[in-house]
């Protein structure tokens, strides 16, 4: 197995041999914590998060912005900057241990092995380098494809992400693109040397809700053929509901509840996630129902409240859930954590169905 | 880009044009009468009649103005009404004196200030970057005229490496001219090195945080060819737009190097001109100037397509 392989950071190369035993899990993030040093003091913006994704498999990150889940998905990765921020905490890639890994060794896991989805592609993409270029560094880097090899491959990824005219478009800039497109070309960056896990950080924010969909779909197309696993960090659980196998929701830095997506939405814990499914627009509903907003805003990082940090903006919040920091428990079923002092299943079991019956299958991509 | 370049290429023409109006209004703005110098005693109403048709000064001056620019055009712009010499011979051999000094001050300056930029804004606020950019300020802060005397008490007084002062046409002896020209043109370069390396190293550092750069990252690619390949050229933008202004002012702003160094350069002679109130040698300096200006902020503008795609396709 290849996780035997990793503690050898003297080698200069890494290797990735093929896994057939799909059990056999991709990532695994134990106890990560991120802080960032800031003149006002310290902001914990990941603080001790542990997940797992299987190979093949979707996990949604969804939390509320300023919640940690970009800095999340860039702690995963290690592409924070060094200085003034403090790392801890384990992540194993196709087992290779990340956090210790040296610079060098890091560019060969980045883009070849691991690739990023940036939220805007406004700014994602260099300004001044022809789109083909873009895709045609990662090609020739670790693919080490010559320059027309490399040339002949981007024109394909961009034909496969549904660009046309490809060949034309190879030669373009950025600007020339609608959003849409040069999402669609972001995902051909990200995919380009066929990674077995990409992080796509909030891929569809910055685009028109009609294009969102699309990409999504696009990125699931492409998940499906290429086999590889995918994070999918948003802050609309609507978006997730239906791809994600997993769902992971973040609060403050921490997860709050994790499950399989359609125990999620089957026995909701947490009343966080409760919130975050209530604020979705739905289609069953009558036409003319308001939507419940959160209350109040996320809390501060750098002096966390005591007790649940989500207690502040509970509506079911009690002395308990101010007084101590309730940890990630175990529900029913094993794959099911949650930290809360009372779940919503306990406060309203079976009669309560009304608001907890909701299913995965109720919730829609905003423009489905 | 084609349609660009054209249209530039026509705004040059229009501020050519209006240039060589106000150069040739220059002459009629000078307080007295040409005929009353020329006739000195023989000063007669008879007498300047003549004189005026002899000049041509008794027709519309929009026809002065035609017979000037054709002779212009001509290379014809007048003769010093001190030396006899004509301002054409007088700009053909200061204007390329001009042209080599700032060159080799410009390609001294990008040669030094690009590479220290690229290095130290990589790791801003460390060692390294703390002191080239104090070092460039006390750049900034010495006048070329404090550097030239400096330069020459070292090279050319004491280690007797260059001349001190002395100019020998590039056409009579290459070589030697440019020996002669390494001293003129470290002086006039410091001041460049200083302001090129603090935009490039601010403009870098700005650019190293964009969300582009962190996605060249997570390509893997390497730190060294991020930024030569990724940061570098959307980071040249104001400094290309600072050298435009910062060459121009070198033109005919070399004065003091000149002088200082015994170099005939238009900077040279326009100072002498107008303290000789040789006023068609000013007249011709200032036409030649103001057109290589605008000739520079047409290449300016050229290659500001060449470093930014979006300047002509958007």
């Amino acid at each position: 197995m290849s996780a035997r392989r990793a503690g050898r950071p003297a080698d200069r190369t890494l290797e990735f041999p093929d896994v057939t035993d799909l059990a056999d899990p991709l990532l695994v993030v134990n106890d990560l914590h991120t802080s960032f040093r800031t003149g006002r003091g310290t902001v914990h913006a990941v603080d001790g998060v542990s997940l797992t994704v299987g190979r093949g498999k979707t996990l949604g990150i969804v939390g509320e912005s300023g919640s940690g889940k970009t800095v999340l998905a860039r702690s995963i990765m290690g592409l924070l900057p060094t200085r003034d921020v403090i790392r801890s905490g384990t992540v194993l890639f196709a087992g290779h241990e990340m956090t210790t890994m040296a610079p060098a060794q890091l560019r060969q896991v980045w883009g070849a092995q691991m690739s990023m989805i940036f939220q805007d592609p406004m700014t994602a993409l260099n300004p001044v380098v022809r789109i083909g270029r873009q895709i045609t560094d990662s090609l020739r880097l670790h693919l080490r494809l010559d320059r027309r090899e490399a040339h002949t491959t981007a024109v394909e990824l961009l034909r496969s992400v549904g660009i046309p005219s490809p060949e034309e478009r190879a030669r373009w800039y950025p600007f020339q693109l609608s959003g849409g497109m040069r999402q669609r070309v972001m995902i051909a960056i990200a995919l380009a040397c066929a990674p077995r896990l990409v992080l796509a950080d909030e891929p569809t924010t910055g685009l028109d809700v009609s294009v969102q969909a699309q990409i999504l779909d696009l990125l699931e197309a492409m998940q499906s053929e290429r086999h590889m696993a995918v994070v999918l960090v948003t802050h609309d659980l609507g978006v997730v509901a239906k791809r994600a196998d997993e769902i992971a929701v973040m609060y403050a830095g921490r997860i709050v509840e994790r499950a399989p997506t359609r125990t999620l939405f089957a026995h909701t814990h947490m009343p966080y996630t409760r919130a975050l499914m209530d604020s979705i627009p739905r289609l069953a509903n009558p036409s003319g129902t308001r939507l419940q907003a959160i209350a109040g805003r996320p809390p501060d990082l750098i002096h966390p409240p005591k007790g649940c940090r989500f207690a502040p903006r509970c509506p079911y919040a009690q002395d308990k859930c101010r007084e101590s920091d309730p940890p990630l428990r175990t529900a029913a079923s094993s794959d099911h954590v949650f930290a809360c002092w009372f779940p919503l299943v306990d406060r309203m079991p079976a009669d309560g169905s009304a608001k907890s019956s909701a299913s995965a299958v109720d919730y829609e991509a905003p423009s489905s | 880009m084609l349609s660009y370049v054209l249209k530039r290429l026509a705004q040059l023409v229009v501020v050519a044009f209006i240039i060589s109006v106000l150069v040739f209004l220059l002459v009629h703005l000078l307080p007295g009468d040409p005929t009353s110098i020329i006739l000195g005693g023989n000063d007669t109403a008879a007498n300047r009649q003549i004189l005026l048709h002899q000049l041509g000064l008794n027709t519309p001056i929009y026809h002065q103005y035609w017979i000037w620019l054709i002779h212009a055009l001509h290379g014809n712009l007048g003769q010093s009404y001190l030396t006899r010499e004509t301002v054409g011979h007088v700009i053909a051999s200061g204007f390329p004196i001009d042209v080599e000094l700032i060159i080799i001050s410009q390609v001294v300056a990008f040669a030094v200030a690009i590479p220290v930029a690229l290095i130290t804004a990589r790791r801003p606020n460390r060692p390294l970057d703390n002191i080239a950019t104090t070092g460039t300020f006390g750049l900034l802060a010495l006048p070329p005229f404090l550097i030239a005397p400096i330069l020459v008490a070292i090279f050319a007084v004491g280690l007797h490496w260059f001349p001190a002062t002395g100019y020998v046409p590039f056409s009579q002896n290459p070589a030697t001219n440019l020996h002669d020209m390494i001293l003129p043109g470290l002086a006039l370069t410091a001041g460049s090195i200083a302001v090129y390396y603090r935009l490039l190293r601010s403009d870098l550092i700005m650019t190293l945080q964009e969300d582009f750069i962190t996605m060249a990252r997570s390509k893997g690619l390497s730190d060294r060819r991020i930024m030569m390949r990724q940061a570098f050229r959307p980071s040249t933008f104001s400094l290309l737009a600072v050298a435009g202004v910062n060459i121009g002012a070198l033109l005919a702003g070399t004065f003091i190097v000149e002088y200082l160094f015994a170099m005939p350069g238009l900077g040279y002679s326009i100072v002498q001109a107008v303290q000789q109130r040789d006023y068609l040698i000013v007249q011709g300096i200032a036409l030649v100037v103001a057109i290589a200006y605008v000739v520079l902020q047409f290449i300016i503008d050229f290659l500001f397509t060449v470093v930014d795609p979006r300047v002509t396709r958007e």
